[in-house]
């Protein structure tokens, strides 16, 4: 693989499309001309709510779909194209942590086999049996685990240390990226921001990047440099986290930071209720998907995709909706009609 | 957070215990926990997983599983639940205490069409004909905002979507126009602009019917915009509970306070999280003296050796477990 340039991004996806056959019903298009790109030691936060896609794109990421269109680079590679002991090196780069760490570990294997198990597809990372012991205590010791705790079974720990498992196992192969899908959202509160602050830390020590996905805005808002906003498998909007947060202009983007409760009950505005659910992906809108539940959609709406964009009146603006009609800097346009 | 609540208690639970029988000895996951909910108003019981929030909430439906057994007294208007007989709670309870759970694919009978289920508590408990409780089992449904229910009430439950189905679910709840409504994580499984509707439909309802909401979740934020007084439980009993506003201004347990402070809400980001150190225990190895003080920075001798009784705060809508409130706030 040749060395990627300083400038690169890690991961540049351009105008990616998949969709499914559903027999009998037709076609999902689960993704649908999605771009964006990833910089290394960077976090991109991935939003959306059921059905939006999230999952195909993480899929899609780690190679375990193909798209039907569109490219994905990953350090100016195809990793579609690879084959072999290329392909075989490319798997290593990209690791995941899942969602549930009560089914993502094998119950019959102990601690430091689970982490150790990785090497077994890739060899040449630590030959000796003397090294991978000493690299399984390192990655203890990184993750916050006892040493002592190696030949313990998965059911013997709470979910907090089994997601600093799944964090150990992923980060045993030195991956570039990590795809981080709901990482805590199977976790207590108490629980869940000792392991956002593991990864964070991690992030820091190791410069991995982190695509996290989440329907937990609070959390994306913490941890992401930058968010992607994605509905019924297009994205709405993207750009710098604090920009999105603070000034979305998608209005589906603002309709979903209000419809999130906040502690501070006292800073709450009107709140934007949207009408209706979000319609089937076997048969969405024409146009703008989301013109169904939009309180500010026109005719033109429903006759043209709007294009992912920014302002006209920023220059060089990494902030973009896809919106015929953005919220801009107005707050009044931020009050949704009944 | 509406209307002021009414005065009328409409549910008064004190020193609840509930006990788990396993063939490796006796379990208690909820130990003395006491709480009043006033017709009108939303008393939330927030908790972490396996706090015994949800335990309380079977307990005073009268839904426990046959291992579990309820001790103290649940009391709904002026009738002891766990008392009285079998008959006579039902009577009680069956219209009057009402429960929406949190998954509602399973909570429904997947092989009756929901028209069906929704005109049963009509058949039961008011005695009507197969044909006015489906009249009433509709009209439900399109209080409810379930589209064109004439039609939908043929369908079955998989054809719902996970909002619709909780719709069915408080309808079925709501039927008969309980005097209480236990929400058990009404909206964990759904999402967050879905959250949204069916928060506010709650809340309507509430107010329509003068119901007293329990709602019983781990969501802090979600406690904040709906409900007028919390119970905070942890490890089976209740640490703290108050006014909302009060309790998430100035928390006086250092169990609650730490929750807060967990909550990411717009701190800065490159400073770490707060978080509470360690996990919760384990039922069989639930701590002596203070429950939480293997946790707690401000843990000293006598919270090891004594458990803090519930007892009131100042101005006495407040109650704290705690020895010293006074030192929560700057521990």
């Amino acid at each position: 693989m040749p060395e990627p340039l300083v400038s690169e991004p890690l991961v540049a996806v351009q105008d990616v499309s998949k969709s499914f056959d559903i027999r009998a019903s037709g076609r999902v298009r689960a993704l649908d001309g999605v771009s964006f790109e990833l910089g290394r030691g960077e976090t991109l936060g991935l939003v959306g709510e059921s059905g939006c896609g999230k999952s195909t794109l993480a899929r899609t990421l780690l190679r375990l779909e193909r798209p039907d269109s569109g490219s994905v680079r990953f350090a100016g590679v195809d990793p579609f194209t690879l084959a072999g002991k290329e392909l075989l090196a490319w798997r290593r780069r990209v690791q995941m942590v899942f969602q549930d760490p009560f089914d993502s570990l094998n119950a019959r294997m102990t601690a430091s086999e689970i982490v150790a198990e990785p090497w077994l597809t890739h060899r040449a990372m630590y030959p000796s049996a003397r090294e991978r012991t000493a690299r399984v205590q390192e990655l203890f010791d990184l993750v916050g685990l006892r040493r002592g705790d190696a030949d313990r079974y998965p059911s013997e720990f709470s979910g907090g240390q089994r997601q600093r498992l799944g964090i150990a196992r992923a980060l045993a192969l030195q991956p570039d990226l990590v795809v981080c899908d709901e990482p805590v959202s199977a976790l207590d509160l108490s629980v869940q921001s000792q392991v956002l602050n593991l990864l964070a830390e991690l992030q820091q020590r190791l410069g991995v990047s982190y695509l996290f996905i989440s329907h937990d805005l609070s959390v994306v808002r913490h941890v992401a440099d930058r968010v992607v906003v994605m509905y019924l498998g297009r994205i709405v909007e993207s750009g710098p986290t604090e920009q999105v947060f603070e000034r979305p202009r998608h209005p589906y983007t603002a309709a979903l930071l209000s419809a999130a409760p906040s502690l501070d009950r006292a800073a709450r505005t009107e709140r934007i209720v949207l009408e209706g659910e979000i319609p089937s992906p076997l048969d969405p809108p024409s146009g703008c998907r989301f013109r169904t539940r939009c309180w500010r959609a026109t005719d033109v709406c429903a006759d043209e995709a709007p294009p992912l964009v920014g302002s006209p009146h920023v220059a060089d603006d990494d902030h973009g909706a896809a919106c015929h009609h953005p919220l801009l800097a107005d707050p009044d346009t931020l009050v949704a009609t009944p | 957070m509406t209307a002021p609540p009414d005065t009328e208690t409409a549910l008064e639970v004190s020193d609840l215990c509930v006990d788990i029988h396993t063939p490796d000895g006796t379990l208690r996951a909820v130990d003395a926990v006491s709480f009043t909910a006033s017709r009108g108003e939303t008393l939330a019981l927030l908790g972490e997983s396996g706090c015994g929030k949800s335990m309380t909430a079977r307990a005073v439906a009268g839904l426990l599983d046959p291992v579990a057994e309820a001790a103290g007294t649940v009391r709904l208007a002026g009738v002891d639940l766990l008392a009285a007989d079998e008959r006579t709670r039902r009577a009680k309870a069956g219209p009057e205490i009402a429960i929406v759970f949190q998954d509602a694919l399973t909570a429904l009978n997947p092989v009756y069409p929901v028209g069906t289920q929704l005109a049963e508590p009509f058949r039961i408990h008011r005695g009507l004909s197969r044909r006015a409780a489906r009249q009433a089992a509709v009209e439900l449904m399109e209080r409810v905002g379930i589209p064109e229910p004439q039609v939908r009430a043929d369908n079955y439950p998989h054809q719902f979507s996970g909002g619709m189905r909780q719709r069915l679910l408080i309808a079925m709840a709501v039927a008969l126009q309980p005097r209480v409504l236990i929400a058990d994580e009404p909206t964990t499984a759904l999402d967050v602009t879905v959250q949204a509707q069916i928060m506010q439909l709650l809340r309507d309802l509430r107010s329509e019917h003068r119901m007293a909401l329990v709602l019983i979740t781990h969501d802090l934020p979600l406690v904040a915009e709906e409900a007028d007084r919390v119970a905070v439980m942890y490890a089976g009993s209740v640490v703290e509970t108050g006014p909302v506003d009060e309790v998430f201004a100035d928390p006086r347990h250092p169990y609650s306070k730490g929750l807060l402070d967990s909550v990411p809400d717009g701190g800065p980001r490159d400073e770490p999280l707060r978080s509470i150190p360690g996990v919760p225990p384990e039922l069989h190895a639930i701590p002596t003296g203070c429950v939480f003080h293997d946790r707690c920075s401000l843990a000293r001798d006598r919270c090891r050796a004594e458990r803090p009784p519930l007892a009131e705060l100042g101005s006495g809508t407040r109650r704290t477990a705690c020895f010293y409130p006074d030192e929560v706030p700057n521990a």
